[in-house]
């Protein structure tokens, strides 16, 4: 019984830290720009596979692990610039169509660059599972639990700590505001689609060698990290790292304690119950709405 | 001509010579069939477009309607031994009742909640027509009857064009109908502020409800067409990528014009179709031209190319973004 419920509990975690890093990502952008960045999951399939190609053409892992991430880190300031800026002003339906457009576009892009196919990565450390109170735990969920507890921090102490993470935090508040005086908003946006490109990747390289990849993770990826994001109140940080995790542990214990067709139903039905009595989910800003 | 008829009726006169127009045109029946897909994604769009575009609402599980539209017509004949034709409107009429229970609650959420809320329903629908292996068929899929009509038998990619195309035309009719109705007016206005509609009297929980049933019913119907005219259906009609899909014709076309949402559709249907040709290229131009339309047409096509004919000549730019070009 026991082991049974710890099992079901670190998977979730590590799904969860998963779609917590996604939701993360959701929620830079948003803050910055109020667009819900489709292409997001596109991120993590990206850091997975260049990570993958890489170490198939021969590179040690931790340096294609590195590549992968720096080359998302290059998409996500392409499409910035390339798609996102020269839309500027436009409403966000209509940025948030252009966000789908380009995750179509990197698909299909992997498509060709890469393959159809799915791939795996080894395990970090080994593949032998440790047992642990009974139940038996991969060794790689440590590594994306202990990776994703580290971005997290890395984050909180760039958002808290430097110049740069303080101009992202007030333009997140109130962007005419911050304009005002004189945080370059527009350089903010840029900042938030490389930092969320970096973190999506690297969400990706840590959950490859548990999940395999291919071109088309990213879907379902954006997906939950999305419904994540809104559980624990869009445009909040902590909300999203909370609301990830809890994403998470709720399709794990519903798959192993209700049904494993079902248990992205127990997931959302959670959801859309949480945000029926808190509309700005857990953590978000129930703000005034100006008339 | 335009003194003499308003926007509606050229709309409409428009789209009925289009319709009769093309077929002279086709080199082949793939042609009829390629149409006849653009005739009915337009028709759900065309009901989306009312939810969206008019009402100003987001759904991302629409598609949902449309597998139940369309596995209605699947499941019905089976279940209760009705014709398929019969199972067009029952499905009609049990999305638009599934719609009324559902939207009441979840359209008090708004924006992004609301899309959620609506992303739980559609992925709902998808994982019951995926997991129900029993009724449905599970992932593989479902066949569905022949249509047959009086013992004549629907079949043919012409035949299916010419009843494609008239559901179109009447639901394009509904639609523009419902934008000059009084309801259609409370629609606009609580889409342009909620607050300011309702002071004005207008009942936003119960005019929002209505443009979600009558949207769901749009895409029960088209869902319905489409299983009949494949003689087939499998649980990806309903799914995310389908909801995107007919949220981006609406977006694409112009999410403030009934024509738009057809004109999104067409360009969505057909560019795939066109793209063949670059092979494996072809997602990558898919998404590539998204991208490229709503940067430099950010009104959408229709009214984006509206505003730049108006511009031109008249001479002088036209405030593009609150004019919109409600046709």
């Amino acid at each position: 019984m026991v082991a049974e419920l710890l099992q079901f509990l670190v998977s979730g975690l590590t799904v969860g830290a998963v779609y917590a890093l996604v939701a993360l990502g959701f929620t830079l952008i948003y803050n910055a720009s109020d667009v819900v960045n489709f292409a997001q999951g596109e991120f993590v399939m990206l850091g997975g596979m260049v990570t993958v190609f890489a170490t198939a053409a021969g590179v040690p892992l931790p340096l294609a692990a590195f590549l992968a991430v720096l080359a998302t880190v290059a998409v996500g300031l392409l499409l910035h610039r390339l798609a996102i800026e020269p839309a500027r002003g436009a409403s966000a339906v209509t940025l948030i169509i252009i966000t789908i457009g380009a995750s179509i576009f990197l698909r299909g892009v992997a498509q060709v660059a890469f393959d159809k196919r799915f791939h795996q990565l080894p395990g970090f450390s080994g593949s032998d599972p440790i047992p642990l109170l009974g139940a038996a735990i991969l060794p790689q969920s440590f590594w994306v639990l202990g990776g994703a507890v580290l971005i997290f921090l890395g984050l909180w102490l760039f958002l808290e700590r430097t110049l740069a993470g303080k101009a992202v935090r007030a333009t997140a508040a109130n962007r005419l505001a911050a304009r005002l005086v004189g945080v370059d908003t527009a350089k903010v946006l840029a900042l938030s689609f490389g930092v969320s490109a970096g973190i999506g990747a690297a969400a990706g390289v840590l959950v490859t060698p548990i999940t395999l990849t291919s071109y088309d993770v990213g879907t379902l990826l954006a997906l939950k990290g999305f419904a994540a994001a809104m559980l624990g109140g869009m445009g909040s940080p902590l909300g999203a790292v909370v609301g990830g995790l809890m994403v998470g542990l709720l399709e794990a214990l519903g798959a192993g304690y209700v049904s494993s067709a079902y248990k992205d139903a127990v997931a959302f039905l959670v959801i859309v119950a949480v945000l029926f009595a808190l509309p700005q989910g857990l953590f978000g800003r129930s703000g005034v709405e100006r008339v | 001509m335009r003194g003499r008829l308003s926007a509606r009726h050229t709309t409409l006169l428009g789209l009925a010579l289009v319709i009769a127009a093309v077929p002279w045109f086709f080199p082949s029946a793939y042609y009829f069939r390629v149409a006849a897909l653009v005739w009915v994604s337009g028709l759900a769009a065309v009901g989306l477009q009312v939810l969206m575009g008019q009402a100003g609402q987001v759904s991302l599980g629409h598609a949902g309607f449309l597998g139940l539209g369309a596995y209605a017509c699947a499941l019905g004949p089976k279940l209760t031994g009705l014709p398929v034709l019969a199972c067009l409107p029952l499905g009609a009429v049990l999305s638009g009742l599934i719609a009324f229970v559902v939207g009441r609650p979840i359209l008090r959420l708004r924006g992004h909640t609301l899309a959620v809320a609506t992303l739980g329903f559609g992925m709902l629908v998808t994982m019951v027509l995926t997991g129900e292996n029993g009724l449905t068929g599970g992932p593989d899929g479902i066949r569905i009857p022949r249509v047959e009509l009086f013992g004549w038998r629907v079949r043919g990619a012409e035949t299916w064009y010419w009843i494609a195309g008239g559901a179109l035309w009447l639901g394009v009719w509904l639609a523009l109908n419902l934008q000059d109705s009084p309801s259609g007016r409370a629609l606009a206005a609580l889409h342009d502020s909620e607050v300011a509609a309702r002071t004005l009297g207008v009942d936003v929980a119960r005019h929002k409800l209505r443009a979600f049933v009558v949207a769901a019913v749009y895409a029960s119907v088209a869902g319905s067409l489409l299983g009949m005219m494949n003689g087939f259906v499998t649980p990806d009609a309903a799914g995310f990528l389908s909801s995107i899909e007919y949220v981006t014709m609406v977006v694409i076309g112009g999410s403030a014009s009934v024509p738009g949402a057809v004109v999104g559709a067409a360009l969505l249907v057909l560019l795939p179709q066109a793209l063949t040709v670059f092979h494996e290229y072809e997602h990558a131009l898919l998404g590539l031209m998204i991208m490229l339309f709503m940067i430099f047409l950010r009104q959408g096509i229709l009214p984006g190319l509206a505003g730049l004919l108006a511009g031109r000549c008249l001479g002088a730019p036209k405030p593009v973004a609150s004019a919109g070009a409600r046709a």
